[in-house]
């Protein structure tokens, strides 16, 4: 297959992982916004997790108030630019425009959205300003997109906000985890860098929040905490042959690859283990990243699949090779992974070749973590249970994101993350009066 | 297609088909002329000349209406400002080259004696025809010429005899728009012995204003001034004077050459229809360039032939009488909008066009679709569903009364049967359903941030 060529340049990494959703000039702007109906109580709202005032803003582009447009997509999503280039628009407000009723091409409302806040950040056009501060101070931990969002909206509020982050980086799996076609590393950043800039809230890198007494310790400094975590380590497959070197898990190998770009040596045989959207995903970036071969290999059928249609046909598109049905027995080897041995429903077995076996097997919750919190409730799934304030079983926490709602799209994380802030502005005040 | 026959006579301009080119740019050169008769247009109304002019630099504005470009375009240009010579020349050189396409010059001067002179130099160099160009809304009216002429309709008659005076060839009185009645600078240039009109000319406009410099477009140096409207967008203007020619007792035996916003097919066998019986075109071609007469033609031909008409004379006018007064209309002729539900795509902009802007007779689904309900009982037949409505042939007028009665206004009033006072149950309004002021409360805008 090999339809790409191993990468060895920034330049052949550009090229192997081209922009999915191209930035918009401006007349490709003019002429796609002005396709919009201005659809009353519009679908394309509704599917959109955050409401964004789709028509609004589409009309916004239209008429030339571009400033505006982006001023309405921040009111409603703090991370309006990262959401237009990685939101999978298929299943959400694309997927839900009055177009496609009639198999019409829908509103590419991401790239619109993408053109509007691309604007505003390449003149540093001042959008937000803090609120008046009221003296109350809220830690946030970790710096992903429900961290950054509730972040933004209690700088609004008047809060002073300090983010504590474990990793170096902010913006969490949007620069970790999301495909690099989808968003590069310097945007992902740069929407953060733009926030901040304006709204001032402070970021503590490398400074991950571990144990009880640092907890204790942000309760005792701060009126609130709130928890925006995402999801742990790949899961365990609990095969025999899991610990050998050449077996990686999806998130840490799609992390590797976004840290390193062309410098990231993908070998020649990959062999993928998992249906979703992150099995799928590491499956089509090897196959950019130029193996000769990569298997994705499911236990289940095509149509159980976790992942999104249109993720698969991505994949396919790159020459991964879809294996349907196959339950992985163990992994061989002697110092390294050499192949995966895979189980039939009706008993036969089969091996693949593999000098790396990745494991698409989903996200461990946090279950550890929170082993210091006592207090803090987990559904039968490990999810943080929280109330419609997005607070905790433990008073004065709160949480939001991927730790919350199990894994979803950066959208949902940002959405959460700020309806968290409004929660603890409502608490924060209840508690005062 | 074979039997049908372009060609016209045009108050005796003949020509190989009704397609002209308005006098305007595109008409400044023989050179522009000559390609466009090579393109298929069938004759030309020369770029007006006549006293010496000095243009501005930054002429043009236009109004562009969400992805269409120029659908109306404004322009602060004056006449030629070429030198009469050289124009007279190519005239001349132009007719050498198609001596069966109608070129016509069109005219603009000031006193008797000029206007007998470049009859004759126009004539002389071969013209087949003249045009006298009442209608220019800016910078020539401010010095007592075009529309300045146009709407002082003894003056307009005075002129128009000196010229039928001097001239041997045919005489086109080209009307401005920008008066209240049009039918007073027709009578007046019938009367002054017209061999035929042709209108609109442009629509005193200002067309936006620049939101940096205060200043209306086409900004010269900081200031600009009102501009002529055309293209599109004044279809509708110039459609209506033209029946009110084509309908008039005392004009209508007058040829007309229908003017403003013609682009396509539709266009040209609609002006024809109201009573024009050659076409000019200016913007449209300053958009697309000659070439566009392509579909125009093919259109008008595909038209005729499934009519079965074979010259543009077999259906001229022919909606004329159609076009009548209000009160002569059938008040018992009723129509209900009608959702085709397989096409609809749930855009709702019927239900509210309808329950914001006209007659609360659209529901909003209750079965979970998004397919609106029509209130049949509070539908008027308006239309304005159907006009919004952004799929082809999804919302429909049906016909609701059975045909038998007509009744109209006119005829009520001479039978003593109209409504004497608001509650009269004669009259439309009463009865018909419309919501409880206090029951719009319930609409709340609703904040996105969801601060507040
Ligand atoms: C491979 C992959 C591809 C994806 N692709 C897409 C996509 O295309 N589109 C899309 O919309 N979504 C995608 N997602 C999902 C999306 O990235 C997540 O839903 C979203 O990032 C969740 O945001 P979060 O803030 O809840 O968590 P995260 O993004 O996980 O952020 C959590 C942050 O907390 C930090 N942290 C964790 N523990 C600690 C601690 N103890 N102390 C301090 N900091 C800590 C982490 O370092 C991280 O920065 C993808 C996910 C993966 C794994
Ligand atoms: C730039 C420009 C210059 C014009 N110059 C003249 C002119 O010199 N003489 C004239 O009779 N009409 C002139 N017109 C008016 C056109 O001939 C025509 O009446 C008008 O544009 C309406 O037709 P349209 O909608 O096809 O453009 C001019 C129009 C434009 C746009
Ligand atoms: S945030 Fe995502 S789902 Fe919402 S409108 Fe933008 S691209 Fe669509
Ligand atoms: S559904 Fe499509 S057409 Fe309607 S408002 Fe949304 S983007 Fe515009
Ligand atoms: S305007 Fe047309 S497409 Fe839109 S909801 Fe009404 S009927 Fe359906």
């Amino acid at each position: 297959m090999a339809e790409y060529k191993r990468p060895e340049t920034p330049q052949e990494y550009q090229r192997n992982f081209p922009p999915k959703k191209p930035l918009m000039n401006t007349s490709e702007a003019y002429y796609e916004s002005a396709r919009c109906l201005y659809c009353y109580d519009a679908p394309c709202m509704d599917a959109c997790p955050t409401h964004i005032d789709i028509p609004l803003f589409i009309k916004q582009i239209n008429t030339g108030n571009v400033k505006g447009a982006a001023a309405t997509i921040y009111d409603s999503n703090w991370l309006g630019n990262a959401c237009g280039k990685v939101c999978p628009t298929e299943q959400l407000c694309e997927g839900s425009c009055v177009y496609t009723e009639q198999d019409m091409k829908p509103l590419q409302i991401g790239r619109l959205q993408n053109f509007a806040t691309e604007a505003v950040m390449q003149a540093k056009t001042n959008l937000f300003k803090p609120g008046p501060d009221n003296g109350r101070r809220v830690a946030i931990v970790g710096a992903g997109p429900a961290g950054i969002a509730c972040a933004c909206e209690l700088r609004v509020l008047g809060y002073s906000v300090e983010i504590f982050e474990a990793k170096a980086l902010p913006t969490g799996l949007t620069v970790y985890g999301t495909a690099p076609y989808k968003i590069t590393n310097e945007e992902a950043l740069r929407e953060n860098e733009y926030l901040q800039q304006q709204l001032g809230y402070t970021v503590h890198y490398n400074h991950p929040i571990q144990n009880a007494a640092q907890f204790a310790e942000l309760e005792k400094q701060f009126d609130a905490v709130f928890l925006g975590l995402g999801l742990g380590a790949t899961a365990q497959l609990n095969i025999p042959g899991e610990e050998l070197p050449g077996v990686v898990g999806a998130v840490e190998f799609v992390e590797e690859l976004r840290m390193k770009q062309h410098a990231f040596q993908v070998p020649e045989r990959v062999v993928v283990i998992g249906g979703g959207n992150t099995a799928v995903d590491a499956a089509s970036e090897s196959a950019r990243m130029g193996a000769q071969s990569v298997h994705l290999v499911y236990r289940r059928t095509k149509a159980d699949m976790g992942a999104y249609d249109f993720e698969y046909a991505t994949a396919l598109a790159a020459g991964v090779q879809g294996v349907f049905e196959a339950s992985p027995l163990r992994i061989e080897g002697e110092n390294k992974a050499s192949g995966v041995t895979f189980s039939r429903p009706d008993g036969s077995e089969f091996h693949l070749p593999a000098d790396l076996v990745i494991k698409g097997t989903g996200q461990a919750k946090q279950g550890a973590l929170l082993a210091h919190l006592p207090n803090i409730s987990t559904d039968a799934k490990g999810r943080v249970v929280v109330d419609a304030a997005h607070q905790t079983t433990r008073p004065g926490y709160f949480a939001a994101g991927d730790m919350v709602n199990g894994g979803a799209e950066v959208v949902n994380a940002a959405y959460e993350g700020k309806l968290a802030a409004q929660g603890i502005h409502q608490w924060i005040q209840n508690k005062n009066t | 297609m074979s039997n049908i026959d372009l060609s016209i006579n045009f108050a005796g301009i003949k020509a190989p088909n009704p397609f002209w080119l308005a006098s305007a740019p595109p008409t400044n050169t023989g050179y522009q002329i000559m390609k466009a008769f090579e393109a298929g247009w069938g004759g030309a109304v020369w770029k007006t000349l006549g006293v010496p002019v000095q243009n501005v630099s930054s002429r043009y504005g236009s109004i562009n209406y969400r992805d269409t470009r120029m659908a109306g375009l404004n322009n602060i240009e004056l006449i030629t400002d070429r030198p009469l010579a050289d124009n007279l020349r190519e005239i001349e050189e132009v007719k050498k080259y198609f001596p069966n396409h109608a070129v016509i010059a069109s005219l603009m001067v000031e006193s008797k004696k000029e206007w007998f002179q470049i009859v004759k130099d126009v004539e002389n160099a071969g013209a087949d025809g003249i045009e006298l160009n009442f209608g220019c809304p800016h910078g020539m009216c401010e010095r007592g010429m075009g529309s300045a002429v146009g709407q002082e309709p003894e003056v307009l008659n005075t002129i128009v005899q000196w010229v039928m005076e001097a001239a041997t060839v045919p005489v086109i009185t080209k009307l401005t728009p920008n008066i209240s009645d049009i039918t007073d600078p027709a009578l007046a240039a019938v009367r002054g012995g017209t061999s035929a009109l042709s209108l609109i000319n442009t629509i005193k406009s200002i067309v936006g204003i620049d939101l940096d410099t205060y200043a209306p477009y086409p900004v010269v140096d900081g200031k600009g001034t009102n501009g002529g409207y055309c293209g599109p967008a004044v279809k509708p203007i110039a459609l209506h004077m033209l029946k009110e020619l084509a309908g008039h007792p005392e004009i209508r035996n007058t040829p007309i050459s229908g003017i403003g916003g013609i682009e396509t097919w539709r266009d040209v066998v609609e002006f024809i229809l109201l009573g024009a019986t050659s076409v000019q075109v200016c913007t449209a071609v300053m958009h697309y360039g000659f070439g566009i007469v392509r579909e125009m033609e093919a259109g008008l031909r595909q038209f005729m032939s499934d009519k079965g008409y074979s010259t543009i004379y077999d259906f001229a006018g022919k909606a004329v009488p159609n076009v009548v007064e209000w009160k002569n209309l059938n008040l018992h002729y009723k129509v209900v909008a009608s959702i085709n539900a397989d096409k609809c795509i749930g855009c709702q902009l019927c239900h509210i066009a309808c329950d914001d802007g006209a007659h609360q007779a659209i529901a909003l689904p209750t079965n979970g679709s998004r397919v609106p309900e029509i209130i049949d009982e509070n539908c008027v037949g308006c239309n304005l569903c159907s006009l919004v409505c952004p799929v082809e042939e999804c919302i429909t007028m049906e016909r609701r009364d059975d045909g038998s009665q007509t009744e109209s206004w006119a005829e009520r009033t001479m039978a003593g049967k109209v409504p004497e006072h608001f509650n009269d149950p004669r009259g439309g309004g009463v009865g018909h359903f419309v919501p409880e002021p206090s029951a719009a409360l319930q609409y709340k805008r609703k904040d996105r941030s969801g601060r507040k």
